[in-house]
């Protein structure tokens, strides 16, 4: 799922000040789940602007919702009716959902109160760490499970750089190496064989985001 | 043969080839490069000129190799995947061999955020193997990848490629340098050794499979002047290690200079011994006044005459 954090109170503070009146929305999905966006990260938040906006004499109204899903046009659209009467949305979903409200609501300007992170898997409770990068291409058939792209410092498709030491990566130690990992894996499953293959140039410029922003159009779907 | 260079004919005729590497200038100005070369004159065969080591900035790896070539040195151009993409280094392949670059290493480059630009963009768009890869298609095909028009001109290249027998792991070391041979490589040279031990054991795994009959091997050898040297190796060249007994060494001699050289010519001799191994590599990066010395003390003197050989 995609992984986000809170930004600095600062940060939102900054640019919240031409404000009075907000809607602060959280979203139900992967923010929710990485505690960075959810309904009680919106509440907690919420009452948060309010006493700091309060000490420097400067009250702020904050209104307060959660959609299931933000990045989904019917669930942003039940805010219709209720974004008209602030002076802004701060939105607490990835920057998919920011950007649907800000399609769906042109005339109120939405902001982001998080940042988005990446894409990955909880590995203990509170940690994180990223394992896709949405490349377009999958090749974990060839790597075991486990992603050189995402997980590689270098993106290294044929093996590890020669910084990789006792398992860590030449550039973070609390990072394993992904060509240790990757090794370790296809041994433990009798198919070392597969790290003979020369894996070729990757087409990044018509498989993933260096060809421009992708889309996907599935006619069957249509209505 | 492939591009006629001096260190291709030596590696040819089986004579040990010597070679430095130097690091180009921080600033633009080369006169700390013109004492440098005046340095290695006549005590080595080829200068590999390194690609922005560490991401730390400094003089394109592709000018000061030019230079070296104005000046009468043969220069092996390091091309990292780091900084450009492929159409960068096809780019700059094709401007090297045209200026007179024969001989390249091609190299996924140490990561960006270990030196002076942490905020840049790394590119990685191919690996040092797709490299590799790139570099034998414009050389042998006469094209640009997946391309098919030739290009006009002839492209002489002397294919090599890095591997730190030294990194984990172990086993999969080998067969990297195995798909590195495949995918066109002609030379190999190596990360520093300081565990001859190890080392003799990669290259006994290498010779196990043949591949000392596809590659030429360059040993990496960098000799240890003092306590900061050997700590800054440490905290900025990642994947070099140094045994406890050679750092005590240097740390208890009297003399660490002399001592720090003398290890270095008794790593050399070592080495050369060692089946497979067709050559050496000295780096010295801030002590470049140290290798004509090592060179000097470990018999590799004089060196063949570039046309004499």
């Amino acid at each position: 799922m995609i992984k986000a954090e809170q930004k600095p109170l600062d940060e939102i503070l900054k640019f919240l000040d031409p404000y009075n009146k907000i809607l602060l929305v959280g979203c139900g999905a992967c923010v929710t789940v990485c505690h960075a966006g959810g309904e009680k990260e919106v509440g907690l938040l919420a009452s948060t602007l309010r006493m700091a906006r309060k000490k420097i004499g400067k009250m702020i109204e904050v209104e307060e919702a959660t959609t299931a899903r933000q990045c989904e046009p019917e669930f942003a659209l039940e805010l219709t009716g209720t974004v008209e009467k602030v002076e802004a949305v701060l939105s607490l979903a990835c920057g998919v959902g920011v950007q649907t409200l800000a399609r769906h609501f042109s005339k109120t300007p939405v902001l982001p109160g998080v940042n988005t992170m990446f894409m990955g898997e909880t590995t203990a409770h509170g940690v994180w760490e990223e394992r896709c990068q949405a490349c377009g291409n999958c090749i974990l058939e060839k790597t075991g499970g486990i992603c050189p792209v995402a997980r590689c410092a270098k993106q290294l498709f044929n093996g590890p750089c020669g910084g990789s030491s006792k398992g860590k990566c030449e550039i973070k130690r609390e990072t394993d190496c992904a060509w240790q990992l990757i090794y370790d894996r296809l041994k433990g499953l009798g198919q070392l064989y597969k790290l003979e293959e020369i894996i070729p140039a990757k087409r990044w410029g018509v498989e993933s985001r260096d060809s421009g922003p992708r889309r996907i159009v599935r006619e069957d779907l249509k209505v | 043969m492939k591009t006629g260079s001096t260190l291709e004919r030596m590696l040819r005729k089986g004579a040990f080839a010597v070679t430095a590497a130097l690091d180009p200038p921080e600033g633009n100005d080369l006169r700390p490069l013109d004492q440098q070369l005046k340095l290695l004159k006549g005590n080595v065969d080829a200068i590999n000129v390194t690609d922005n080591p560490t991401g730390f900035v400094r003089m394109s790896s592709l000018a000061t190799s030019a230079y070296l070539i104005q000046n009468g040195f043969e220069p092996i151009m390091h091309l990292t995947t780091r900084d450009r993409n492929r159409i960068a280094l096809q780019s700059d392949l094709l401007g090297a061999t045209a200026l007179g670059v024969r001989n390249i290493l091609c190299l996924t480059g140490d990561h960006h955020t270990l030196g002076n630009q942490r905020d840049a963009k790394n590119v990685h768009d191919l690996d040092s193997v797709q490299l590799i890869a790139c570099a034998r298609t414009l050389r042998d095909e006469g094209t640009l990848m997946g391309g098919k028009e030739k290009l006009k001109g002839e492209i002489r290249l002397f294919i090599g490629a890095g591997e730190n027998p030294f990194g984990d792991p172990f086993e999969f070391r080998v067969i990297r340098l195995a798909k590195k041979a495949r995918a066109g490589a002609d030379f190999i040279q190596t990360h520093p050794v300081y565990d001859t031990d190890r080392f003799r054991e990669w290259m006994k795994a290498i010779c196990d499979r043949g591949l000392h009959e596809k590659l030429y091997i360059l040993a990496g050898v960098c000799p240890l002047k003092s306590r900061e040297a050997m700590e800054s190796i440490q905290e900025y060249h990642p994947g070099i290690f140094i045994p406890e007994a050679i750092i005590d060494r240097v740390l208890t001699s009297r003399n660490s200079e002399e001592e720090g050289i003398q290890i270095c010519v008794e790593q050399i001799r070592q080495i050369k011994e060692i089946q497979g191994v067709h050559g050496v590599t000295i780096h010295a990066p801030g002590w470049e006044a140290s290798i004509p010395e090592i060179i000097q003390q470990a018999g590799l003197l004089p060196r063949p005459k570039a046309d004499a050989i």
